[in-house]
């Protein structure tokens, strides 16, 4: 048994973001950390490990300094780490990066009691898709929202699936995707040791020549020219303003309120 | 090279939209989303149609249709009572392939969320998460860059008889804007954040002309690789400050009578589906506990809406809450340094004005 476990370095967005004057977002100016949602993928997985003595693999996709990140992954416990980078992966959407990591998980080798867990969607596109996108490509299972996988066993999972309203329990059978909230674990830190033996543990690299005999892999399915999806027009919404002070403090002035809220879709 | 048999742009017309139904209850969003899908459907010319998968849900159908629908396509089964990603992605996709809409809508919800990219990477197409503006027409789109951003249209050229849809979503943390387009595979497809597309009038008139479709689809147990094992509705937990999306936070202002105060503060919280937070002062007192406090020493918030009630706004308060998308103040003083940060503020007493707000802001959610 396996478990995999798909990862994103992001910028860091929980504190402020900053913007180039182009329009553009400056990375430079925000830390790199692992995606929130995939830590607790992770730290699902290693649970996994705890309980069943399971491998676990981490897989990224991103430019070389991701690299850095699968070794903080090495040292919170995963067994192997794979950074899948290549020119040719550049400018993906999330139809083209759930090929390439479909693909890459084919050239790991997935078998009948494995699980792929990913996170429920990175914090820089905030789509939640490239899970669904990659479970449809290896034509497996999903089950999304995961806030809690209460049963592993021989082919079955039963998880727990947030819904605004409360909540599903779901059965599937594995090999499935799992795509987890962050809220379901608190993650490990790194370990001393951990970070001792992170760098004598395997740290493979994909490139186009690794994935390219894959039939997912071809060059109006990958990368920039194999997005269904392309960027129209980027821009900032207009700076915020000196605010509103409002007349009066009187029902007319609470309706007034009410009124421009609703009205701008804010309640 | 692949082969797909979308890219004939031509073969696709009409713009759909699925409507999501739990426990045979139709959700709001799938109004929003008509009424949006109508708006889209004139710009184009063609017919507007309701996708709705379940058990027993055709009685449901016609309402869609005072929203806007042309057509509702029902597919019935026991095996889509409940969703499950595998039976509901399998008959939307043949019935997508077999009739070939050009715009294809999905309302933004657990549900959705689940459902879209699973459709769009078996259509081999394209999908936007999240969309919270869409556009056809590129008149209309040049005039919705000119109100919400801060682009220089004199140097954007634009090509005037560019049909594809325009699916403008915020990025990051709402900093940033984009807008996607799909323009070479079909149909086009969208995730719509709920609560953002404004619903249309009910039209009885409408609804009675809404036709009903049951168009044919195969589906079996073998292809349902998933099952459900039980759906429990809860009550919704506390949240957590941080991830709240509406903080009602109190302050010192409230002294005059402290349980009343946070009495309001949670009533008013409630109508707006929030927490309730609070500065140092109240927490230093013992009104609330230190897991409320906001600020530099206690956490910073960046909720959709922060509402301030008798909070003077020292920078180290401002510290934890700044960023937050709206922020409303409500305080007795005319030069408390919380209205320089406020989008709105109203000056006044909070026993006062609170009860009116909350009965206003009752209100105009009653009446969306």
């Amino acid at each position: 048994m396996k478990a995999i476990v798909c990862v994103k370095q992001v910028p860091d967005t929980s504190g402020k973001v900053a913007v180039n004057p182009d329009g553009t977002l400056n990375r430079a100016s925000m830390a790199a950390i692992i995606n929130p949602d995939d830590k607790s993928a992770l730290e699902a997985a290693l649970q996994l490990k705890d309980n069943t003595g399971c491998e676990v693999v981490v897989v990224t996709m991103g430019p070389p300094p991701a690299e850095g990140m699968l070794r903080e992954l090495l040292a919170m416990g995963a067994d192997r780490a794979v950074l899948v980078s290549a020119r040719e992966f550049g400018g993906s959407d999330t139809y083209a990066t759930s090929q390439i990591l479909a693909a890459a998980i084919n050239k790991i080798g997935l078998e009948s009691d494995d699980v792929v867990f990913c996170g429920r969607q990175a914090i820089d596109g905030d789509t939640a898709q490239v899970g669904p996108q990659i479970a449809e490509k290896l034509h497996l299972p999903q089950i999304t929202y995961v806030a809690g996988v209460e049963k592993v066993e021989a082919g079955k999972v039963v998880c727990r699936r947030e819904l605004e309203d409360g909540y599903m329990m779901i059965e599937t059978a594995t090999p499935c995707v799992l795509t987890c909230l962050k809220e379901m674990n608190e993650a490990r830190y790194m370990s001393v040791s951990g970070i001792m033996e992170c760098y004598a543990k395997p740290m493979e690299v994909f490139n186009y020549e690794t994935l390219k005999d894959d039939p997912l892999i071809q060059i109006d399915t990958i990368g920039l020219k194999g997005s269904p999806t392309n960027i129209f027009k980027s821009f900032t919404p207009p700076q915020k303003g000196v605010g509103m002070m409002m007349e009066g403090a009187d029902k007319a002035t609470c309706a007034k309120l009410a009124g421009i809220l609703a009205g701008k879709h804010i309640i | 090279m692949a082969t797909f048999n979308n890219t004939n742009l031509a073969d696709f017309k009409g713009v759909w939209v699925f409507c999501e139904q739990r426990a045979g209850v139709l959700m709001p969003t799938d109004f929003e989303l008509i009424s949006e899908g109508r708006k889209l459907a004139d710009e184009l010319g063609v017919e507007l149609c309701g996708l709705l998968l379940g058990d027993n849900v055709e009685g449901l159908a016609k309402e869609l249709g005072g929203y806007g629908a042309d057509k509702v396509l029902v597919c019935e089964s026991p095996l889509l009572k409940d969703y499950t990603t595998d039976a509901y992605t399998k008959v939307i996709c043949d019935v997508i392939m077999e009739q070939k809409p050009e715009i294809f809508l999905i309302g933004a919800s657990n549900i959705g969320r689940d459902l879209g990219p699973r459709c769009a990477a078996r259509l081999h197409t394209g999908l936007t998460a999240d969309c919270t503006h869409l556009d056809v027409d590129v008149n209309k789109y040049i005039n919705f860059l000119k109100e919400s951003s801060t682009l220089d249209l004199s140097t954007q050229k634009f090509d005037m008889e560019d049909r594809n849809l325009k699916m403008t979503r915020p990025a990051f943390g709402g900093h940033l804007m984009a807008t996607i387009i799909c323009p070479r595979f079909r149909p086009c497809m969208s995730t719509v954040r709920p609560g953002v597309m404004k619903k249309a009038e009910f039209d009885q008139a409408k609804a009675d002309a809404c036709q009903i479709v049951k168009p044919a689809f195969t589906l079996t147990e073998d292809d349902c690789k998933t099952k459900v094992l039980e759906i429990v509705k809860a009550t919704k937990e506390l949240v957590d400050l941080t991830g709240a999306e509406v903080v009602v936070s109190v302050g010192r202002g409230i002294s005059k009578d402290v349980e009343k105060g946070i009495a309001l503060a949670h009533e008013l919280a409630d109508v707006l589906g929030g927490v309730v937070g609070g500065s140092r002062a109240t927490v230093d007192a013992g009104w609330l506990s230190a897991d409320h406090q906001v600020g530099q020493t206690g956490k910073t918030v960046h909720p959709r809406i922060y509402v301030a009630l008798g909070i003077s706004g020292a920078i180290q308060h401002k510290a934890g809450m700044q960023d937050s998308e709206c922020i409303i103040a409500v305080n007795k003083a005319c030069n408390a340094p919380i209205f320089e940060c406020a989008d709105y503020a109203i000056e006044g007493d909070l026993f006062k004005v609170v009860p009116m707000l909350i009965e206003e802001f009752k209100a105009a959610k009653a009446g969306k």
